[in-house]
């Protein structure tokens, strides 16, 4: 039976953090705005102890299964040791992996017989599905603390400054490992998810109506064919422009480089230039919050973000 | 058929706001080419039927049969379909911003199926594209 929303609050108040590797990267200003904000709203993190990578798609690539492996023993760590009955993960990519892994150690006794052989070698205790909660980050702010305290607790409102919501491709899909999104009222929707929206419209945010917010950024062809993944994150910042954004926010470590250094490239190599800035969503509501664009890592976001929040007297 | 290529650089035109409703009807019949590009090269027939009242949509469902990773771009459809529907409506409150969001739309459509197409031929690739329960994955 699902939790009623104040157990969830109640739930949410504490939770394990499993940061993955992007956050200690390049999305550093993540992490910091995620725990600043965390912080400030009295949410508290505690994070998963000798935590590895949940796999990306490196290993998904070549082995599943094993993906499978090491995103369950990020959970199992945070469920047996930690005795947490949640895990947050702000990054798109682990939240998807570990949701994944969860669906697999339901419903596919290969995927449980592979885990359980892999920790039994590595000495590990097997993480058993169902034991644990896994939640974005957007999960943790709209269910910890909800619009209505957020709106109260909102100093510096980003009244006027008008949002494109991004939340990439992995947020929702695919859709059966998600469960508990398209449940109605109160849950995220797989084909518009909102809750980013949500949470920035009681921070005082406009948010444009923008059609590319679960669009492929081209993630995965960077490598391969940077061109293709420059003429997507191109197509995604002028339509986000053509909607009147003055700001991406994102959600998503991997969509957010991307769509900074594919700004970059687009100027370098097609000569388009777009002017629109990406923000963490934890470094939009921090501000709101009041907190220091300093301690929310604004300084090191690669577009023009620091610029654009002074022209908007936010920083 | 024509090449993606061809199809990205005809969307290079400015439709213009007086003929919306043609303007429309010819983006989307560009986003129908692009689906039927993709499901012709997987080697099947591309479906003349309609889905919701578009056979966009029923070009969509077809082409992802089998490959999960291309409903990374089922909104992106119904956002071409929607826009399509705010195009044909009497009026003409915004059209110039529908039909440029409509251009935009197609062509991210046309360069994911792009994307799509080259890296079928090196096999799963993007990380939402793997099946979930690869039936191949061993542990030595």
């Amino acid at each position: 039976m699902a939790d009623s929303a104040a157990d969830r609050k109640a739930k949410y108040q504490r939770v394990a953090y499993y940061p993955g590797c992007a956050l200690e990267g390049t999305g550093h200003a993540y992490n910091t705005s995620t725990k600043a904000v965390g912080k400030k709203l009295g949410l508290e993190l505690d994070e998963v102890e000798n935590w590895n990578c949940c796999g990306a798609m490196e290993v998904k690539n070549i082995d599943p299964k094993v993906q499978t492996y090491l995103s369950s023993r990020v959970m199992a760590i945070a469920s047996n040791q930690m005795h947490a009955a949640t895990v947050m993960a702000p990054c798109n990519g682990c939240y998807h992996n570990l949701k994944k892994a969860e669906y697999d150690l339901a419903n596919d006794a290969g995927s449980r017989e592979v885990v359980e052989k892999i920790a039994r070698k590595a000495g590990d205790e097997p993480y058993q599905a169902g034991t644990i909660e896994t939640i974005h980050a957007l999960d943790w702010i709209k269910h910890g603390v909800g619009e209505e305290e957020l709106r109260r607790r909102v100093t510096k409102s980003l009244a006027g400054l008008k949002i494109a919501n991004y939340y990439g491709c992995m947020y929702t899909r695919p859709r059966h490992i998600f469960p508990e999104k398209d449940q109605g009222k109160g849950t995220e929707s797989t084909s518009k998810p909102h809750f980013m929206d949500d949470l920035l419209e009681a921070a005082g945010a406009v948010n444009v109506d923008f059609p590319l917010k679960t669009a492929c950024c081209g993630g995965a062809h960077t490598l391969s064919d940077s061109d293709i993944s420059t003429k997507l994150v191109l197509n995604i910042l002028q339509a986000a422009e053509a909607a009147g954004a003055e700001v991406i926010a994102t959600e998503c470590p991997t969509c957010h480089s991307g769509l900074e250094m594919h700004q970059m490239r687009a100027e370098k190599r097609l000569g388009k230039k777009t002017k629109v800035v990406m923000l963490y969503f934890t470094q939009l509501l921090g501000i709101a919050l009041g907190i220091s664009p300093r301690a929310l890592g604004i300084h090191e976001n690669a577009s023009q973000a620091i610029e654009r929040m002074r022209e908007k007297a936010l920083a | 058929m024509r090449t993606l290529e061809e199809i990205e650089r005809e969307l290079d035109i400015a439709p213009p706001v007086q003929a919306r409703r043609e303007a429309a009807c010819w983006m989307l019949g560009l986003a129908e080419e692009v689906l039927e590009a993709w499901i012709a090269v997987r080697g099947q027939a591309p479906t003349h039927e309609e889905r919701e009242g578009f056979r966009l949509l029923a070009l969509h469902h077809q082409g992802s049969a089998g490959a999960p990773s291309f409903n990374a771009c089922r909104e992106t459809c119904r956002e071409i379909a929607y826009h399509y529907n705010l195009l044909s409506l009497d009026g003409s409150d915004g059209a110039e911003r529908h039909l440029m969001m409509m251009g935009l739309l197609v062509r991210h459509l046309v360069l994911f199926v792009g994307g799509k197409m080259q890296v079928e031929g090196l096999g799963e690739f993007c990380c939402a594209s793997k099946p979930l329960r690869a039936e191949s994955a061993t542990i030595a």
